[in-house]
């Protein structure tokens, strides 16, 4: 085999899933700016009827995001990753294209169902895992073909060591993997009788506390191996990529890697603090949390360092200013998070519009930038053609910047407030405030939160507009870039 | 050296990334199952309105924005009543203790609030004034599943032993002998509600979805 010749790689799928990434992106962020405003101005509640509560539409806001774009966002740049740091090209094995393309369908299918069987309140309740046992099942299915696309590239890999970023998309696939099994187990209650009620209907194999402690396995580490694990592996290759320099070190990455994967898992209890679970547990939870900033801070400051000596790249280059200030609130939530699980501090946090601001500033300005640069910085390269606009994307990362912060800011002072407020006693020790006194002092917040999920939404929107004009009509590539991604 | 050779091999780094991953879970979940799993001393199961109701919370949602975990602090106890044990969970599949208090926590919502309050409340929440909480109409006119919500308590029956009675069968039969029961607890909640359609609609033997919420929201205590 000509080894050192210039692979030929296979975007298809990797192209289907940036369309996927796009259109779960924008649709999730419009629910999530509808039931923001609808916060602010409840009125906003009866636009569809009964289908149209925040509380109908708020699991559809995040699982749209979290199954739909990001897990679409990592299909998309495992596609395109895995073969370049295996060098291998898909189109080498028919049997992995046809797994491939199987997993698309299957997945998009699934999740527009999924969604539907949602909005019609269609809800096994568990927090970020409220589909039914039908649709646990596709993605069961689905996770298992994109495991066989993983393994199956590995297998036909001609370089032998695996580069950082494949550390991270196996641990991504092997930890959902495991979270998802547990934490969905169910029976389904018309298959248990004989045939009484909804077919759709189960009833969770755990119960009340126990069910509460592998739900928040499950939901803190859904976070660790969806928003986390995946996107450190983007970072470690788009980044080097795009500034043309070497991994600052790696070792760092080594205890990066390792101990994200130690560590991360016991901070799931601290979601409980407070609540019925055994202190020894909630205790352990609080401990590993601020252990969990050194694996985290080891990867964003590998990241920085990465760029030492070249920080002029970043008045030059908008792709670098969106990893940069990626990792950068990648530090931020992760020193955040710890702070929120101090027992003493989730004491007022916890329940409040504190925890919505840390998990946004993780997502919004972590997850969906790195996602976007990596989008930016392959679309060149899938549709040999130059990225329409510089301009459009400078605006654009100045504009979601500034939503970023606006939200996290407002929900600061929105959570501390109430969680003040709440606890805040007289002269005589009766309770100062009914609850609603708590709700109503909310809403400059949350029309400010409102605000910052519009002015968000237009710059994704930017982003695609920039994205389908660079594919329909950026300048044609004679070759492909080497490293900075061409703009016009 | 050891992770050099680790990352040409994918099975062993495979292997080592699952190993790795599975101690927390296994530590911190499985000592404490079965005690986690325990009710409080003589704690009755939900009756079958009941679990219809659980449903309608869930299917409607209300633990995106109202809690059911009441903290061992002052500020909690004055407001909501009595901090929450863990026995008392020890039927409730899922737990619905939520992680967002919009609105007030609901674990004890039984003892202080009535049917005809919560009536009133779900048709039109801002008779709390500045409330922002929705109102839930539909659930007037929408059915109650009563029957899935008696194939639920079987279920939960036969695979973990949750104590409810020997009428409690997998079948038809048994789900119709047990049908006037569940009636019955409804035509009580409906006596002391207004809503003409509602009533109507529990004389014929029908259950609207705030009948069984409603039935729901008291066993809150």
């Amino acid at each position: 085999m000509q080894s050192h010749a210039a692979l030929e790689y296979d975007y298809s799928l990797a192209k289907k899933f940036t369309f996927l990434t796009i259109l779960f992106g924008f649709l999730g962020m419009l629910v999530g700016t509808i039931i923001a405003a609808q916060m602010a101005f409840p009125e906003l509640n009866y636009l569809l009827g009964e289908y149209g509560t925040f509380s109908r539409l708020r699991p559809i806001h995040t699982n749209t995001v979290v199954f739909g774009f990001t897990v679409s966002g990592i299909f998309a740049t495992w596609y395109y990753v895995g073969q370049r740091v295996l060098k291998v090209s898909m189109a080498e094995s028919r049997f992995l294209m046809i797994i491939g393309n199987l997993m698309f369908w299957l997945y998009f299918i699934g999740a527009l169902l999924a969604t539907v069987s949602l909005l019609f309140g269609v809800s096994s309740s568990k927090e970020y895992a409220q589909y039914e046992w039908p649709f646990d099942l596709v993605v069961v299915v689905v996770w298992v073909l994109w495991g066989v696309s993983v393994m199956g590239l590995i297998g036909i890999r001609r370089e032998k060591a695996l580069y950082i970023s494949v550390w991270y998309y196996l641990a991504c696939f092997l930890g959902i993997a495991m979270l998802y099994l547990f934490n969905n187990m169910a029976i389904p209650t018309y298959f248990a009788t004989e045939g009484l009620g909804n077919i759709l209907h189960s009833v969770s194999m755990y119960a009340g506390t126990n069910d509460a402690l592998v739900e928040w396995w499950y939901g803190h580490n859904a976070v660790a191996f969806g928003f986390t694990v995946p996107i450190v592996g983007m970072i470690y290759y788009f980044l080097p990529k795009e500034s043309g320099q070497a991994i600052y070190s790696y070792k760092l990455s080594l205890l990066s890697f390792w101990g994200l994967m130690f560590v991360y898992l016991w901070a799931g209890s601290h979601h409980l603090l407070w609540s019925t679970v055994p202190d020894w547990m909630q205790t352990m939870g609080s401990a590993f949390s601020v252990v969990l900033i050194l694996p985290s801070w080891g990867s964003a400051i590998n990241m920085l360092l990465t760029m030492k000596g070249e920080w002029n790249q970043l008045t030059d280059n908008p792709l670098i200013k969106f990893m940069v200030l990626a990792s950068t609130f990648y530090m931020l939530s992760t020193i955040e998070g710890p702070i929120q699980a101090i027992k003493s501090v989730n004491a007022i946090a916890h329940f409040t519009d504190w925890i919505p601001g840390h998990v946004h500033d993780g997502a919004l300005g972590w997850v969906v930038f790195m996602i976007m640069a990596s989008i930016f910085h392959m679309a060149p390269r899938m549709f040999k053609r130059e990225v329409y606009s510089k301009k459009l994307m400078e605006a654009q990362f100045w504009l979601q910047t500034t939503a970023v912060v606006l939200y996290f800011t407002s929900m600061w002072i929105a959570g501390i407030t109430q969680g003040m407020m709440w606890r805040a006693v007289d002269e005589y020790g009766n309770l100062m405030y009914s609850f609603i006194d708590t709700v109503t002092v909310l809403h400059p917040y949350y029309t400010i939160r409102a605000l910052s999920g519009v002015m968000y939404l237009i710059g994704f929107l930017m982003f695609a507009y920039n994205i389908y004009k660079t594919m329909t009509s950026g300048r044609v590539l004679a070759e492909e870039p080497q490293f900075k991604t061409p703009m016009a | 050296m050891f992770f050099h050779w680790l990352e040409k091999n994918p099975f062993f780094f495979a292997s080592a990334i699952s190993i790795v991953i599975s101690f927390a879970g296994l530590i911190e979940i499985v000592p404490n199952f079965a005690q986690a799993a325990r009710p409080l001393v003589d704690m009755k199961p939900r009756t079958v309105l009941e679990l219809a109701g659980k449903n309608v919370y869930m299917k409607d949602n209300c633990m995106s924005c109202h809690s059911q975990m009441i903290r061992p602090f002052k500020s909690e106890t004055d407001r909501y009543g009595a901090y929450s044990l863990s026995g008392e969970y020890a039927y409730d599949r899922p737990f619905l203790w939520g992680s967002k208090r919009t609105g007030p926590d609901l674990h004890r919502i039984g003892n202080y609030r009535t049917t005809d309050w919560h009536e009133n409340h779900m048709w039109d929440p801002t008779m709390v004034e500045g409330s922002i909480m929705p109102a839930y109409k539909h659930q007037f006119t929408n059915l109650a599943d009563i029957e899935t919500a008696y194939a639920e308590a079987v279920t939960v029956k036969n695979a973990f032993f949750t104590p409810y009675g020997p009428e409690f069968k997998r079948t038809r039969e048994a789900w119709n002998a047990h049908r006037p029961k569940v009636l019955a607890d409804a035509q009580a909640i409906a006596d002391n509600m207004k809503n003409k359609d509602v009533k109507e609609a529990v004389a014929k033997g029908e259950v609207p979805e705030i009948v069984a919420l409603i039935a729901y929201l008291n066993s809150l205590k």
